[in-house]
């Protein structure tokens, strides 16, 4: 107990010390909360501004919302291009850590095939957003919707997205004209801008949707949310709602573009038809097509690189993109050329007797698509003849009275060699040669022979059957210029530039008798009949016989393969790709046309046929259909 | 039977036990209202961090009510008792330690929990903060307060085994504390400046060799995202930079109570365990970080008046010792949450969220209650 008891003791120097330096521990106390007090003041005072930043940059985030696209309408309503929502499975490249093993669990709830697979892996790859959704399957049906909803839970990697997709209801028939939507990648983001695009999945490939992209796209609306530390949303904070796409119709008629579709068949060609008054495209078919839905949902590499290396081309737009010499379509634009230059007149007649040509000084020869058939000339020949009978001689003749480059002035104000449609993207130029073209190209100068072939409209001069419609409603207009367009009206004004809405100047040079003329001797094409072989209109037994309104037009049938100097077309079978194509380009009715259409059929010449056997019962058909008089086409 | 029923009327049953704890209630009732203070502003605090939630609310509540009803009854235990029961307590959460390292619970990557039949989950290293000082009081006690180098040797042994046993764990913020706690009440004792200076020169030298040797690249990392949270702001420097973040974007008055952004949008990791006071300065801001400082500090500077009046050496140093633990755990706490120390996994004493921390924390005040008493008492032999 002592011995406790002075174990427990201290002694007053040690006492004294202990008091000492516990003094010395509650100083070192206060300088280590004063320490702390100044850290604290130095983050919540000093720096309070720079964290509450941080902390705001934390929380808030800034989300673009797309706005929907517009719509496209045809001249009755009919929707060209739409809207569609679907629900699908989608997935975060940055969430999956596996994907083959997510692919394989995938699989026991949900089927998906393998081109989904290799869709789904390639998107992954190539992402342009980090964060993107990747859609593994679209279109989920109701079973699978339920069948994932119930076992979503394993599955946190995947949700279900609802997305909205264009739609193109008609399918392949619209192709070439509205063209088609495809998915923007990482090199789009690169020119595009990022702000307005911030959350746009689509943007317009071809046609009306690449042209109308600006108006169609909308504006971007924003919302900035709170989110959490995973990145969920807890609630919306403010919300600039998007601006839905301006709302579009094209003068396109879709029953007008479904007969044509179905003339053609399942031939290689192009039909344009426009309204001469407005300028209007009624009809833009290009076949063969494909469906634009197909570029919507992404496509394997296997069925892209099946749709590209096919030999006849469904990407191809034929009717703005396709170049073909225009070959006796050709002929009234020269006979106005020669014409307005007063080289020749509606009197002066030649006599072709033999139906061949040469130049002076030459044995080169030309012949006459009469001759081939029968040896023969088709006799005294004047302006008016030569075109209903679509004679060669006559324009041979011509050939030397004037130059090339003044006929390709002419032609040209023609809107040949140049794109002169409005709104029709990727149209192309065409080619009108001329003196300095060739010297620069081919490093030749034009020889006499280059002019024989160019006035009957073979050789180097190429045409787009858009620019073969528009040349006939320039005709059909009697010269007054009204630019194709495929816009008929916007929800909202669609401003475009200038050089886009600039109008031409009316055609200078025929005289009103010349017009007359012409006009008339393009209506004896068709209706000039039952007064002997040799003066008949040679589209008249085709299509001319029963007709029961004014039509006005002119046949072409082109060499795809060129004659060298000096030799003759051997006639003998030859392979498709090899045969003549057939033209034809018509407007109605002769006196007030409503309509003009211009039908390019590739290799549609085999058999002996021609423009006016092939092509132009096609033109005939769209004419039929759009005056509303169906009349059955005599087809020989 | 007989003799419980001739005890006479006028003294009830437990008159012996009310009149033992009568006599030793040594209850100090300013560190009971500090320390209640501390714990109320605690509870508010983890109710927001919480999320609200009430049911985890009340069970707080429970837990702290049963924190102070046990620390009612350590400051009623007699001074003696403690002094025998020491060693026996310091021999037993060895040997829970020793049971963790076999048995315990691993959590975030370290072994330091116990789930004991009928006994709730603990955390036996926190039995610790008391068992050391009263060990080296013990013993120093026996070396009538004087030590030469072999009883250095032999304090620094008391503190150094468990020390070592927590370092397994590994629990380096404890561990530290420990140690800390130790080389203050080895200062408290009296040793001489020169030995002072000796190991605080020790100490620094070894910090070299301790970066190029001991320390594993995450733990270079944790220390190196101290200075620039920046350079690895998603991986090791996300708490210290979002815990930064909560408490600057609190500013002078703070965001409102339930209005943190970082902390209810869960940026704040650890919100209602250690990182709670980026809690209370981002919703609270600099004004109440600033008064619950001064509460903490309050509660130290009266901890350690009561040692000194302590009527021996045990009861001053034992009460300064666990006092100084109690102060080196909110220090160390704070300092990690405002960027000044690396990120170690320790709690802030009464308001983080965890039971082993509440009640060991507060049964320690008791104990300091209970031990520094004016009256002389000896140890019976």
């Amino acid at each position: 107990m002592k011995i406790a008891k002075a174990r427990l003791e201290v002694s007053a120097e040690q006492k004294k010390t202990m008091l000492v330096r516990t003094f010395v521990v509650g100083g070192i106390s206060l300088v280590l909360v004063a320490g702390i007090v100044l850290r604290l003041y130095q983050l919540q005072i000093l720096n309070h501004e720079r964290y509450a930043t941080r902390a705001t940059d934390n929380r808030l985030v800034t989300q673009p919302l797309a706005p929907a696209r517009g719509l496209v309408f045809d001249r009755n309503g009919n929707v060209l291009a739409g809207n569609k929502q679907v629900q699908s499975v989608s997935a975060v490249g940055e969430n999956i850590e596996d994907i083959n093993a997510l692919l394989e669990r995938v699989r026991e709830i949900l089927p998906f095939s393998a081109d989904e697979e290799e869709s789904f892996r390639k998107r992954l790859k190539n992402t342009s957003r980090p964060g993107e959704k990747v859609i593994l399957k679209r279109h989920l049906n109701d079973v699978e919707l339920a069948t994932f909803a119930v076992n979503r839970y394993r599955y946190p990697e995947l949700s279900v997205t609802t997305e909205t997709l264009r739609d193109y209801p008609m399918n392949d028939l619209m192709a070439h004209v509205v063209g088609s939507v495809r998915q923007i990648t990482k090199e789009d983001l690169q020119r595009l801008d990022p702000i307005r695009y911030g959350a746009t999945m689509f943007i317009g490939r071809r046609g009306v949707e690449k042209f109308y992209e600006d108006a169609l796209h909308g504006q971007v609306g924003k919302r900035t949310v709170e989110v959490n530390v995973h990145g969920r949303v807890m609630r919306e904070l403010t919300r600039e709602p998007p601006a839905r796409g301006r709302t579009i119709t094209l003068h396109i008629d879709a029953m007008l573009q479904r007969i044509a579709d179905e003339a053609l068949g399942d031939r290689r060609g192009a039909v344009v038809a426009i309204d001469p008054s407005t300028g209007g495209i009624l009809t833009l078919v290009s076949k063969p097509t494909y469906d634009p839905n197909s570029f919507v949902m992404g496509m394997t590499d296997r069925a892209y690189n099946h749709l590209i290396n096919r030999r006849d081309t469904p990407l191809f737009n034929r009717a703005t993109q396709g170049t073909y010499p225009p070959g006796s379509t050709f002929k009234p634009i020269v006979a106005l050329a020669c014409l307005s230059e007063e080289l020749v007149d509606w009197e002066e007649e030649i006599n072709d007797i033999t139906g061949e040509f040469r130049l002076p000084n030459s044995s080169q020869v030309w012949r006459d698509w009469y001759q081939h058939q029968s040896g023969r000339g088709q006799g005294k020949m004047d302006m008016y003849r030569a075109i209903y009978r679509s004679s060669n001689i006559f324009f041979y003749e011509l050939s030397t009275r004037l130059e090339v480059d003044g006929l390709a002035r002419f032609a040209n104000s023609f809107g040949i060699g140049r794109a002169t449609a409005i709104d029709v993207a990727d149209a192309v130029d065409g080619l009108m040669p001329t003196k300095q073209w060739k010297r620069e190209t081919k490093g030749e100068s034009w020889y006499r022979g280059d002019n024989v072939n160019l006035f009957i409209g073979q050789g180097d001069i190429l045409v787009t059957p858009l620019q073969m419609a528009t040349f006939a409603g320039l005709l059909a207009n009697r010269g007054e210029w009204i630019r194709p367009r495929l816009l008929m009206s916007s929800d909202q004004p669609i401003e475009l530039g200038e050089a886009f809405t600039r109008s031409y100047p009316r055609i200078e040079g025929p005289s009103e008798d010349d017009w007359t003329m012409l006009v008339d001797s393009l209506r004896a094409v068709i209706h000039r009949g039952n007064e002997g072989y040799l003066q008949n209109g040679i589209a008249w037994a085709y299509i001319g016989m029963d007709i029961p309104y004014e039509m006005a037009g002119k046949s072409g049938t082109v060499q795809v393969v060129g004659i060298p100097y000096g030799e003759e077309l051997v006639e003998e079978p030859r392979e498709e790709y090899k045969q003549e194509h057939a033209l034809f380009f018509g407007f109605a009715p002769v006196d007030e046309p409503v309509i003009a259409v211009a039908v390019v059929i590739e290799n549609g010449a085999a058999d002996g046929g021609g423009g006016s056997s092939v092509a132009g019962p096609v033109v005939r058909s769209v004419i039929d259909a759009y005056l509303g008089k169906s009349v059955a086409v005599i087809s020989d | 039977m007989t003799e419980t029923l001739s005890v006479p009327s006028s003294r009830p049953p437990f008159t012996y036990l009310i009149e033992a704890i009568k006599k030793n209630f040594n209850l100090d009732w300013t560190l009971l209202i500090l320390l209640a203070c501390v714990a109320t502003f605690g509870l508010v605090i983890l109710y927001s961090s919480l999320g609200k939630d009430q049911m985890a609310l009340i069970k707080l509540i429970v837990k702290i009510a049963f924190a102070f009803g046990l620390m009612l009854a350590a400051c009623s235990i007699s001074p003696q008792t403690y002094f025998r029961l020491t060693p026996l307590f310091y021999a037993g959460v060895i040997g829970l330690l020793v049971a963790v390292m076999f048995i315990g619970e691993t959590s975030k990557g370290s072994q330091r929990w116990l789930d004991l039949p009928f006994l709730p989950r603990f955390q036996p290293s926190e039995l610790l903060k008391l068992a050391i000082p009263l060990m080296i009081g013990w013993y120093l006690c026996l070396r009538s307060f004087r030590m030469n180098f072999l009883d250095f040797c032999v304090v620094l042994a008391i503190a150094g085994l468990p020390t070592g046993m927590v370092l397994l764990q590994p629990d380096y913020g404890t561990a530290m504390i420990l140690l800390l706690g130790c080389a203050g009440i080895i200062f408290l004792v009296g040793i001489r400046w020169r030995w002072i200076v000796l190991v605080v020169f020790l100490v620094a030298a070894s910090i070299p060799v301790a970066w190029l040797y001991l320390l594993h690249d995450y733990h270079r990392t944790r220390i190196l995202v101290l200075f620039d949270p920046d350079r690895d702001p998603q991986g090791a420097g996300w708490n210290i930079l979002q815990s930064k973040i909560a408490i600057g974007s609190g500013g002078m008055n703070g965001k409102g109570l339930f209005q943190g952004t970082q902390s209810q949008l869960d940026f704040l990791p650890e919100g209602h365990t250690d990182f709670v006071l980026a809690v209370i300065g981002e919703e609270l801001g600099f004004v109440w970080c600033t008064l619950l400082l001064v509460c903490y500090l309050l509660i130290f500077m009266r901890a350690l008046y009561i040692s000194i009046q302590s009527s021996n050496g045990f009861g001053h140093l034992v009460g300064a010792g666990i006092a100084i633990i109690f102060f080196l755990c909110v220090v160390v706490n704070v300092a990690m949450v405002v960027g000044l120390l690396p990120v170690m996994g320790l709690p802030l004493p009464l308001v983080s969220y965890g039971g082993t921390s509440a009640v060991t924390t507060l049964v320690s005040f008791g104990v300091i209650m209970a031990i520094c008493t004016k009256e002389q008492w000896m140890v019976k032999e």
